[in-house]
């Protein structure tokens, strides 16, 4: 029943959100949802509710490791939308606050999917809710990149419905009844018909790999984070990402009950290095620093994706890094969302001297660009170290290496651009659009929240988390 | 399969927004000639999607469309004999693939996968091969339409609940598209999506 209020309650307020009539009132429904929604997972997190068998939507052990992460960056995220929507009075937000809350809902209802098709359609109805958010600014721009996102996404999505299709008729073959609920296909295991089980897991891949933007399916996500609204940003990378990376987990949970988990390790290892080079090379080559934190994103979902590859340790490390990804990339995109507004621009050749201007901004954004590449004592170090660890205990030595290389280039590519929008004199066209948009609290708060809780999630991780996550491993990767 | 050739070869948009239509309703009677027997959970199935992609969608695209006051030639990126060509290999290639592939004795006669199978790589074709935002999203469509000729294999299997999901979500799909397709039209004045190249690296 938790479940579903965990799904309906922000559905709910979407439905508020689109009849609620003052323009001005209408975002606090953002905040007052995600704290429901935050301590509702929270409280199933501490009191997790008993699964039903063969159960379509369960608060399982996956889920109870990653949606609280997921809920916690909305809530924070929703605090930011305040500010960020009073500033920007000129457009109309019922569309917006509608279209949040419902990427909220369907989250939930992804993150605790038991059934492939429902897992299916819960990530497509996301996709197309996180459309108006993407052209929320409404310059041509906006539609070009929202355009790319509905194409890409859309092509995408549809492969993993064949992939979905083609898993279900393996089970079909194996002379199974074609239930496409994870537990059943895992029980069935063996019984799947080979060929089918490797065309559907390519094709799967595929799919769930658009949508986690790895490369070389990533070519809408700069695209799409460079013009959306930092919030939307956020979200996209910390939650939308996250339940395509657990739809992966789940899936090759089932390929490796059926005996060619060594084929899809191998395959994410791959596509994860391949994922991490591309956004290398690509953060030492941008500009602009929006289209950075969208190869940042792309580089961490390969991180993700090797670190899945890695047996039960990567997978705890993997899982780890989601929350310390989720939270660093949330206080990285707020951050940089207050420097964008205060500089009017976002290429290094027309924005310097940041730090001048948005002090508070600038030096969260240095942090969390120091944690997002891995300096201690921030989440992400301690994550990166985990998944180093696996590579070397299960004797990926070369892979820990282009690890470590790929990691430094992207440290290289970062810090370069960062500090060349921090440093120096600052613009004349800044400090006048710097003048219009002033930091507040309201708009700082949230991201040092973010960052805060990347700091504590490094130094001092709870133990109830390590437990959930050591839980959600048991139950994506038995022991042999 | 002879209308995914059809498609390709369509120069004009009202013609490949109909080849579109007609295989959605071929799509869509399907399950019956399949089903030997009537279940009128089959039979709800098939008039939803005849309904949905052979009515509401060509209509939803034949009215951007009209909207958008483009003219109507497709102006390919992949000229017609190659994109011909092209879709003719891919037929080929599906049927060597589906033979390639373990099927259950009912499904070996049948032209189900290697017809999914064409229908999904000239849905490709059209993607990539076409310049116009609207013969993309008749190339989506019929990528769409093949993977659910696949899935008709699993008709008995899969519950109504999933069938139906995904309908609507691929109608909503399609009416977003609609919208975004529009307001490319007004801040471009165009939707020739060859247009749409400041963003990049």
């Amino acid at each position: 029943m938790k479940e579903l209020a965990l799904i309906f309650l922000p559905l709910l307020g979407a439905a508020v959100a689109a009849a609620w009539p003052s323009e001005k009132t209408r975002p606090w429904l953002l905040p007052i949802v995600g704290a429901l929604h935050t301590a509702l997972t929270f409280w199933m997190f501490v009191n997790p509710p008993p699964l039903v068998d063969g159960g379509w939507l369960g608060f399982d052990p996956l889920a109870r490791a990653v949606l609280p992460a997921v809920s916690l960056l909305f809530l924070l995220c929703a605090a930011y939308a305040i500010p960020y929507l009073h500033v920007r009075s000129a457009r109309s937000n019922r569309v917006f606050v509608a279209a949040l809350l419902g990427v909220l809902g369907l989250l939930s209802a992804g993150h605790q999917a038991r059934h492939l098709g429902l897992l299916w359609i819960a990530t497509e109805a996301v996709t197309l809710a996180a459309v108006p958010l993407l052209h929320f600014n409404g310059t041509p721009r906006a539609f070009e990149a929202t355009w790319k996102y509905l194409l890409v996404g859309g092509t995408g999505i549809a492969l993993s419905l064949l992939g979905s299709f083609c898993l279900g008729y393996a089970s079909l073959h194996g002379g199974g009844g074609g239930d496409l609920t994870f537990a059943a296909l895992t029980l069935q295991g063996g019984g799947l018909s080979r060929p089918w089980v490797l065309t559907a897991w390519v094709l799967l891949l595929a799919g769930y790999g658009t949508k986690m933007g790895l490369a070389p399916m990533h070519t809408w996500k700069p695209d799409a984070y460079g013009e959306a609204p930092g919030i939307v940003g956020a979200l996209l990378a910390g939650g939308v990402t996250t339940v395509a990376f657990t739809a992966i987990l789940r899936i090759r949970a089932v390929i490796a009950a059926a005996g060619d988990g060594p084929i899809a390790d191998r395959t994410l290892l791959a596509i994860g290095l391949f994922s991490m080079l591309v956004a290398a090379l690509f953060l030492l080559g941008t500009r602009d620093f929006k289209r950075m934190l969208a190869y940042s994103s792309v580089e961490h979902m390969g991180i993700l994706s090797v670190g899945a590859a890695l047996g039960s340790a990567g997978a705890f490390a993997a899982i780890f890094h989601v929350w310390s990804n989720s939270l660093t990339k949330g206080a990285l995109f707020l951050s940089g969302g207050n420097i964008r507004r205060a500089a009017g621009a976002r290429t290094m050749d027309e924005v310097s001297g940041m730090a001048v201007i948005t002090p508070h901004s600038a030096a969260i954004f240095v942090t969390g660009m120091l944690a997002v590449t891995a300096c201690p004592p921030f989440g992400p170090f301690f994550s990166e170290l985990g998944v180093i660890r696996a590579a070397f205990e299960t004797h990926h030595g070369g892979a820990a290496a282009m690890f470590l290389g790929c990691l430094l280039f992207a440290f290289f590519g970062l810090t370069r651009l960062v500090f060349a929008i921090v440093d120096g004199r600052p613009r004349a066209a800044s400090r006048e659009t710097g003048r219009r948009f002033p930091e507040s609290m309201s708009v700082i708060l949230p991201p040092l929240i973010l960052l805060g809780m990347s700091l504590w999630l490094g130094v001092a991780t709870p133990v109830t988390l390590r437990e959930a996550w050591a839980a959600a491993v048991t139950q994506l990767y038995p022991a042999p | 399969m002879g209308l995914n050739l059809l498609a390709l070869a369509s120069s004009r948009l009202p013609s490949l927004i109909g080849a579109v239509s007609v295989q959605g309703i071929a799509l869509g009677v399907m399950p019956l000639l399949i089903e030997h027997e009537l279940r009128w959970l089959v039979l709800l199935v098939a008039v939803a999607t005849v309904g949905l992609k052979g009515f509401v969608i060509p209509t939803l695209l034949r009215r951007a469309m009209r909207t958008a006051n483009i003219d109507r030639e497709v102006e390919p990126s992949i000229g017609f004999v190659p994109s011909l060509l092209l879709g003719a290999g891919g037929t080929i290639a599906a049927v060597a693939l589906a033979r390639a592939l373990p099927l259950l004795p009912e499904h070996t006669g049948s032209l189900l996968v290697p017809g999914a199978l064409a229908s999904v790589l000239t849905g490709f074709v059209l993607l990539i091969g076409r310049s116009k935002a609207i013969s993309q999203v008749c190339g989506y469509l019929i990528l769409e339409n093949g993977i659910y000729l696949f899935g008709l294999l699993l008709i008995h299997s899969t519950p109504l609940l999933v069938e139906a999901g995904i309908l609507l979500d691929l109608t909503v799909g399609v009416f977003v598209i609609g919208i975004i397709v529009d307001r490319i039209q007004r801040a471009f004045d165009s939707l020739d999506t060859r247009k749409l190249t400041v963003l990049r690296e």
